[in-house]
């Protein structure tokens, strides 16, 4: 063998091995670079201006205000009179070092927030001194701005991407700002818009060095969409005024739409707290330290209670339905039903009519529970199969929208709870029947709703029988939304006529029953009080706290223009504070104005706080023993 | 035998400089390429890389007539002289060199900066042939092998020295040479099977190669032992031992040395390319941006200019040692397997006109030359396309610098020179 063959074979093996590397990299992995998104190439952001949100009667929600970042490049700035600057900026010597360093920290060569949000007229005074200071600039940014003072958490805020959502979406860069609640968030799609694009070329030092392609790639950008919403922010100020010193919710629908009048939870907080330099103490405050208050925690969305006697209207609905009742059925009272044979098996019953027949309109507007548990029996154990008879109850109940989510449009919510036949099975292991679970016949025991689902069930009755999913948008860049979901008819399982008794018997409530003193004149309210016990445990004692009150109502009785659920936390029977509370929103939706003989009911209400109440529930004992 | 003729171009081959001319065209557009500033034009000025680099080659044209001005005899004749001369300059460098990058490798005239490493290649080879093609030197006697060793390591030493470990590891090619003039193949074997057992070592730790060496060598032994019965065992046992000594001994050492001894920064380079380590921004950036910077480059490339990551700089040492994943970005797989195949061609037509040498000079020379090339384009590219550990060595013709520029011409063309005399008389 000639000794040449040696070097050749190896010029041979090795070329072959570089060319074959290099159709690996060059062919096979090609692939992975993107001429888009890689080093040599930076992207520069035009944002588009945020939609701005008005309310149905075209009045300004939200909307955009100019906000100035003083922004730092570390490696550019040269040694300053830090004295007089921390003066123009209003900062102290060492917080003025420790956001210096921050900066450094973050990235030597590449701006980075100094100091946020400045006040306008800083910002005038500053502009005029910031040349003197080389590494320091100003950095325009769009922010919210809500001209009016109330439904913030129907609003929701914007906020900072988080690291997580900027890493799978790849619409956002971290720092970006995008809604966190509400609306804001719900609609963020629209409200955003669409953010403008400009690539540039850029060598290894972040310099720039030229446009891409001549800019053949870069967008536009394109301006977010207004929306207009269904709430009347008049009737949500006047509703948030009312609830001042109370917690609970309130949710107000249009029940011929579904559209959401006023959701209002107490307490709230201005929107504009969220907005500006004080947003992230505030934003502690809110979310982390006052838990106690829960300013956040939409109350109308996701307060999940028992319901208490409204939903006596919906048995009464079934048990008509049903045919297990008519309007001239009658149960005797004594001053309570006995449901088993022990001793504790029976429950109590407030309606003071005594062995005596009572029907069905006396039962609704006297609230009588033995009534209920009459036809809550008589359903459930229709054909003596309990748990046939309560899944049927189930799918009546259930066709109102209770015991799921109901599918409006805010990302906040709870489904509340409705038992089935199966529920019984799983839980209870002997026979049972309808006494097992007699509670559910006046909105007890297992049964969970939230307000805007009593709100919407207020709605289906005055509908008679049917709804529409409530919703908060109306009009998105000023066309009326379409979406199936929101515009579709939802038929409940009940007939038309078998609403006009139940109505009658809740225009009755108003007229002579629990809340005969919150009438108002030349208006037919139909409504429901009701209340739910709530226990607490004070030093491992249990201890009964006043009723949460709870209140349906729609009005008018004809053409019914608005219906409503209210809860107050520790509010007592309903005709203390639910019952003028709701009445003086009807009144004031309807007429506009309250009349001057309620304006001592609005005084009582505005000035009603139950602090004195919510202070028990701190848990500090020995304040309480102490009682001044 | 024919007369000489006056005509320096005579009997040159075309080929060879048809190729190396190709080589330092299309290396100088892509140094254009990666050291281009702005939109002005700076030619024939000092003040940009690619200019530097344009005077550089138009220098290179009166060396290589002066090259080819002399009597190929001469180049025999002072052998000798040359490389003590690059001995000499090579030890001048420690107390007059300019440090760069931590090696002495530099002298420095002001503009101009001369790497004498680069010539000392040349220099080296003229010797080696000098020596090697002496009527008297049989390259199978021990010590004549030994007389050649010695004079590819001096220089190797001197510049491994500096330190500069990648130029010294060039010196190894020479074995290829003297392999062709009847050294056995052994010491490359034996070479290659150490090179291989310090790879696996540094990536499955000496604690296993320890076990995996043990058993393979008893396997073996087993096997002659077999074969050779009691006999073979008795008269060799003491070259057995001496096998699994040197073996465990090596394995432990390079074990140890890897552990304990070598610097951290060349242990991430083996760490890197053997994929124990990923790091993308401290020391492995360089492999990391070049790589990534050819595989940008797809099947046809970017085109001239319009390698954005060669335009933004982002493979550091770009104009020289990567100058490769220049082509690879803007001329993509075509322009960078062609370049490859250029410089496969070059060897070939190389080692094809070595052959054709009567002259056992010119011959062991041209082999030298091949070697050489070969190394250095494989180092290089290996090093670039990531599959060797970065080492510092520039790519023939096609690196920026022009120490490295005229030393593989004075290389190149003094085997020209020789080709072109290989039918006269001595």
């Amino acid at each position: 063998m000639q000794r040449s063959y040696l070097l050749y074979f190896f010029i041979t093996l090795f070329g072959l091995i570089l060319i074959g590397r290099l159709f690996q990299l060059q062919i096979l992995n090609e692939q992975s670079y993107d001429p888009l998104h890689n080093s040599a190439v930076k992207i520069e952001y035009d944002y588009p201006e945020r939609g701005y949100i008005y309310d149905r009667n075209g009045k300004l929600l939200v909307a955009n205000q100019l906000s100035y970042d003083v922004m730092v490049q570390p490696n550019q700035v040269k040694p300053l009179d830090t004295l007089e600057f921390c003066k123009l900026l209003k900062i102290d010597k060492p917080d003025f070092l420790k956001r210096f360093k921050r900066a450094e920290r973050y990235a030597r060569y590449l701006p980075s927030v100094f100091l946020k949000q400045l006040a306008k007229e800083d910002f005038a005074f500053l502009q005029e001194k910031l040349h003197k200071y080389s590494g320091f600039f100003i950095q325009k940014r769009i922010i919210r701005d809500y001209p009016i003072n109330a439904a913030a958490n129907v609003l929701g805020y914007i906020g900072e991407v988080n690291e997580a959502t900027a890493r799978k979406n790849n619409y956002y860069q971290q720092g970006e700002l995008e809604g966190k609640d509400g609306v804001e968030k719900q609609y963020e799609f629209f409200l955003r818009g669409k953010k403008g694009k400009k690539y540039f070329k850029r060598n290894n030092l972040n310099k720039i060095t030229g446009s891409l392609d001549n800019g053949a790639r870069d967008t536009l950008a394109k301006n977010g969409k207004d929306l207009i919403l269904t709430l009347d922010i008049d009737l949500q100020i006047y509703a948030q005024k009312l609830m001042k010193g109370k917690r609970g919710g309130i949710v107000a629908l249009e029940p011929s739409t579904g559209e959401i009048l006023a959701l209002v939870t107490a307490p709230t907080y201005d929107p504009n707290m969220l907005v500006g330099r004080k947003r992230s103490k505030n934003s502690t405050f809110l979310f982390k330290i006052d838990s106690i208050n829960k300013p956040s925690y939409d109350r109308g969305l996701m307060g999940a209670y028992p319901p208490g006697s409204p939903f006596k209207m919906m048995n009464a609905l079934i048990g008509l339905q049903e045919k297990v009742i008519n309007q001239q059925s009658s149960f005797r009272c004594y001053n309570g039903y006995r449901y088993g044979k022990r001793k504790n098996e029976f429950m109590g019953c407030h309606c003071a009519i005594y062995d005596y027949p009572i029907k069905l309109k006396k039962a609704i507007s006297k609230s009588c529970n033995s009534y209920f548990s009459n036809t809550y029996k008589k359903i459930i154990e229709k054909n003596n199969k309990p748990k046939e008879g309560l899944d049927n109850w189930h799918r009546h109940v259930t066709s109102f929208g209770l015991g799921n989510y109901l599918g409006y449009d805010l990302p906040a919510g709870v489904s509340g709870f409705i038992p089935d036949g199966q529920y019984y099975e799983d839980n209870l292991n002997y026979r049972w029947n309808g006494s097992s679970n007699i509670s559910n016949a006046i909105g007890q025991g297992q049964i969970l709703t939230t307000p805007i689902q009593l709100a919407n069930f207020t709605a289906a009755i005055a509908n008679r029988g049917y709804f529409y999913t409530p919703h908060i948008v109306k009009k998105i860049d000023n066309k009326t939304i379409k979406t199936p979901k929101y515009t579709e008819k939802k038929q409940t399982t009940i007939d038309k006529e078998h609403f006009e008794p139940v109505i009658e018997a809740m225009h009755e409530v108003f007229k002579t029953g629990t809340g005969k003193y919150s009438q108002v004149k030349g208006i037919e309210i139909c409504g429901k009080t009701g209340t739910a016990e709530n226990f607490i445990r004070i030093d491992g004692q249990k201890v009964q706290l006043k009723d949460h009150s709870i209140l349906v109502a729609f009005a008018p009785k004809k053409n019914p223009k608005i219906a409503l659920a209210i809860f107050v936390e520790n509010g007592g029977y309903g005709s203390t504070i639910a019952a003028p509370i709701t009445s003086l929103l009807i009144e004031k939706y309807l007429n506009k104005s309250v009349s001057k003989e309620n304006k001592q009911r609005e005084l009582n209400m505005i000035n009603m706080s139950l602090q004195d109440i919510y202070d028990i529930q701190i848990q500090k004992p020995k304040e309480i023993a102490s009682g001044t | 035998m024919r007369q000489e003729h006056n005509n320096i171009f005579a009997n040159i081959d075309w080929i060879l400089v048809f190729i190396f001319m190709i080589l330092v065209g299309f290396g100088w557009v892509n140094i254009y390429a990666a050291s281009k500033t702005d939109e002005s034009f700076q030619f024939l000025n000092f003040s940009t890389k690619y200019g530097k680099q344009f005077i550089f080659i138009l220098l290179s044209i009166p060396l290589i007539i002066i090259i080819l001005f002399f009597n190929a005899k001469f180049y025999e004749k002072f052998a000798t002289i040359f490389y003590l001369i690059a001995l000499f300059l090579l030890i001048l460098l420690f107390p007059l060199g300019k440090e760069i990058n931590g090696a002495k490798s530099w002298f420095n005239f002001g503009v101009i900066g001369l790497q004498p490493s680069e010539f000392a290649k040349a220099f080296t080879a003229l010797a080696i042939a000098k020596l090697v093609s002496d009527k008297q030197y049989n390259l199978k006697l021990i010590k004549n092998q030994i007389k050649a060793f010695i004079v590819i390591f001096f220089p190797a030493f001197l510049i491994f020295l500096q330190p500069d470990a990648g130029s010294a590891i060039i010196y190894l090619s020479f074995f290829f040479a003297l392999y062709r003039e009847g050294l056995t193949l052994n010491y490359i074997l034996l070479g290659s099977a150490f090179i291989i057992l310090f790879i696996l070592t540094i990536f499955f730790g000496s604690k296993w190669m320890l076990i995996c060496a043990f058993i393979l060598i008893s396997i073996f032994a087993f096997y002659l032992f077999k074969k050779g019965g009691k006999r073979f065992f008795r008269f060799n046992w003491h070259k057995i031992a001496g096998v699994y000594a040197i073996v465990g001994l090596f394995i432990f050492g390079i074990g140890y040395t890897y552990k304990n001894i070598l610097p951290t920064h060349q242990k991430d380079r083996f760490d890197i390319l053997l994929g124990k380590k990923t790091d993308n921004k401290g020391i492995g950036y360089n492999s990391y941006q070049s790589e990534l910077t050819i595989s940008s480059g797809g099947f046809t490339g970017k085109g001239f200019l319009k390698g954005d990551l060669t335009q933004g700089d982002f493979v550091p040492e770009q104009h020289t040692d990567y100058i490769f994943s220049t082509v690879g970005e803007e001329w993509g797989f075509l322009g960078s397997s062609f370049v490859i195949i250029l410089f496969m061609l070059m060897l070939y037509r190389i080692i094809y006109l070595s052959e054709t040498h009567t002259n056992k000079f010119g011959r062991i020379y041209g082999y030298s030359l091949a070697s050489i090339l070969f190394f250095h384009v494989i180092v290089n590219i290996g090093m670039v396309i990531g599959l060797l550990p970065t080492v510092g060595i520039p790519l023939p013709f096609f690196s920026y610098g022009g120490s490295s520029l005229w030393g593989f011409t004075i290389l190149l063309f003094i085997f020209i020179k020789l080709d072109a005399h290989k039918n006269y008389d001595w």
